[in-house]
């Protein structure tokens, strides 16, 4: 493993008034590694995920990014985003734009690529999650599952360090689950840090480096997830596992 | 002279409609330069001030609410008189033009600013938060993302409001604006004939249907399936 971290999450806690939803998360992330969040609803697996990018703002702790404790107020946040991508439930696609214009348009706004040069990374981005054939289709066009891997290559499109997952296959029909799942595992073969909250215990299973099993805020067990899955030493986590198990 | 002649002559007679058609053609001129006016500095102003409500700053939130709701309860006629009659007595006298302007500027304004925050908030918190994580700054999110999409919402409602507000240049005789109206009201006292009247409505048709029309296409043009 290499000597540091890309993400190292300390004594993180984030409430909402008097409700606590992280309650002391340590949580660090290794260059190259898959980390599989795993957990009940309303555990703070979201909630972590977005403190990560401070899309939410934790109310106690360090979040450290590559060596920058991104809580700071001196960071500049715009800067630290560009090297975390982030990918979410809803695809959250611009319907305005095209499948290419979606993921090209941080590399204009932010990096001031001109139109020939983000148009050209666009479509290497495009090419890396099999959708090359639908640069000039609008969201709208797309299948849930084309619009997640629109979703993945703009946040690979900006080389980030690290790609926060949040659920990307809960808002997916059924059968168009694997083709993002694959994609994923792609990235993963290629070396890409990512965090991923999700519900698919298969994929975890089978994927990720590590899994994290969190409830009540807090992280109650991880490790390989032949361990996690196969021997869960954690009440807590047996009785979830159980629970999947029983609905499959 | 039959009744049909009576009627002709009465309210298209070609001899008055010879001697005052070049006022009209003025007034005429004026109405669509005003009414093209409001409309550019009535939506820029409008858009200006949703985008700063959007900044969720709130004593400045308030005031934007505030005149939003203000300028939309009041009558633009009763702008007009007082901006004409009261401001010159605080040292800020307004020509009629001047005068018609502001008023429906004003109006408009508060009608954009309520369509096009109405826009904002349509959109889903996962827009932003998607621009957001990919390093745009606020402003890159409200300009190439929000905005975008806010205005496609606006559309429909902000057209008919276009279209009312510039219609209601022609209260600006109160303050003797030579619009198209006043001119036709004028004509028709000193030649004691309608005709002129006919000329205006004439007028307006010609004025209003094509940009019916046009606001229309950019209606459909505009739509586009979520």
């Amino acid at each position: 493993m290499s000597p540091s971290p890309i993400l190292e999450l300390v004594g993180l806690h984030k409430a909402y008034g008097s409700l606590s939803v992280l309650r002391g998360i340590d949580l660090r992330v290794w260059p190259g590694e898959m980390v599989c969040v795993i957990g009940p609803s309303g555990s703070g697996k979201s909630s972590m995920l977005r403190c990560c990018n401070r899309l939410e703002e934790s109310t106690g702790g360090q979040v450290v990014v590559d060596g920058t404790d991104i809580t700071r107020a001196d960071v500049d946040i715009n800067t630290v985003r560009q090297r975390i991508g982030m990918v979410f439930q809803q695809f959250n696609l611009y319907p305005h734009l095209t499948a290419l214009g979606n993921v090209t348009l941080a590399l204009r706004k932010v990096l001031g690529k001109s139109k020939a040069e983000a148009d050209k990374l666009g479509m290497a981005a495009l090419e890396q999650v099999g959708l090359v054939d639908k640069a000039g289709v609008h969201p709208a066009q797309l299948s849930g599952g084309q619009a997640q891997r629109v979703g993945i290559a703009r946040a690979i499109v900006l080389q980030p360090k690290l790609i926060l997952f949040d659920e990307p296959t809960s808002a997916l029909d059924p059968e168009t689950v694997g083709e993002v799942l694959k994609v994923m595992r792609q990235l993963r073969e290629a070396g890409m840090t990512m965090l991923v909250v999700t519900h698919e215990m298969a994929f975890a299973r089978a994927a990720a480096d590590r899994v994290i099993f969190m409830d009540g805020g807090v992280i109650v067990e991880q490790g390989p997830p032949a361990e996690v899955f196969g021997a869960p030493q954690h009440e807590r986590t047996k009785a979830f596992l159980a629970r999947y198990h029983a609905a499959e | 002279m039959s009744d049909f002649e009576r009627f002709v002559h009465t309210f298209f007679n070609l001899e008055v409609a010879a001697k005052y058609w070049p006022d009209l053609l003025k007034g005429l001129g004026v109405t669509a330069g005003v009414g093209v006016l409001v409309a550019i500095t009535g939506l820029l102003f409008g858009v200006v001030l949703a985008v700063l409500r959007a900044m969720q700053f709130r004593p400045l939130s308030l005031l934007i609410i505030a005149f939003a709701d203000i300028m939309r309860a009041l009558p633009p006629l009763v702008l007009m008189i007082v901006f004409f009659f009261a401001f010159p007595l605080i040292g800020m006298p307004m020509n009629a033009f001047t005068t018609v302007w502001l008023a429906l500027s004003l109006v408009l304004a508060a009608y954009a600013e309520e369509s096009v925050w109405g826009g904002i908030l349509a959109l889903p918190r996962g827009q932003s938060e998607a621009a957001r994580s990919t390093g745009l700054n606020w402003w890159q999110t409200m300009t190439a993302v929000i905005l975008p999409q806010a205005f496609r919402i606006a559309v429909p409602p902000l057209t008919n409001r276009v279209i009312a507000i510039s219609k209601n240049v022609a209260l600006g005789s109160v303050v003797a604006l030579n619009e198209v109206l006043n001119e036709a009201q004028s004509a028709s006292s000193n030649s004691g004939n309608p005709t002129p009247l006919t000329m205006a409505a004439a007028a307006y048709l010609l004025l209003f249907i094509p940009i019916l029309y046009a606001a229309r296409r950019l209606e459909t043009r505009w739509q586009w399936k979520v």
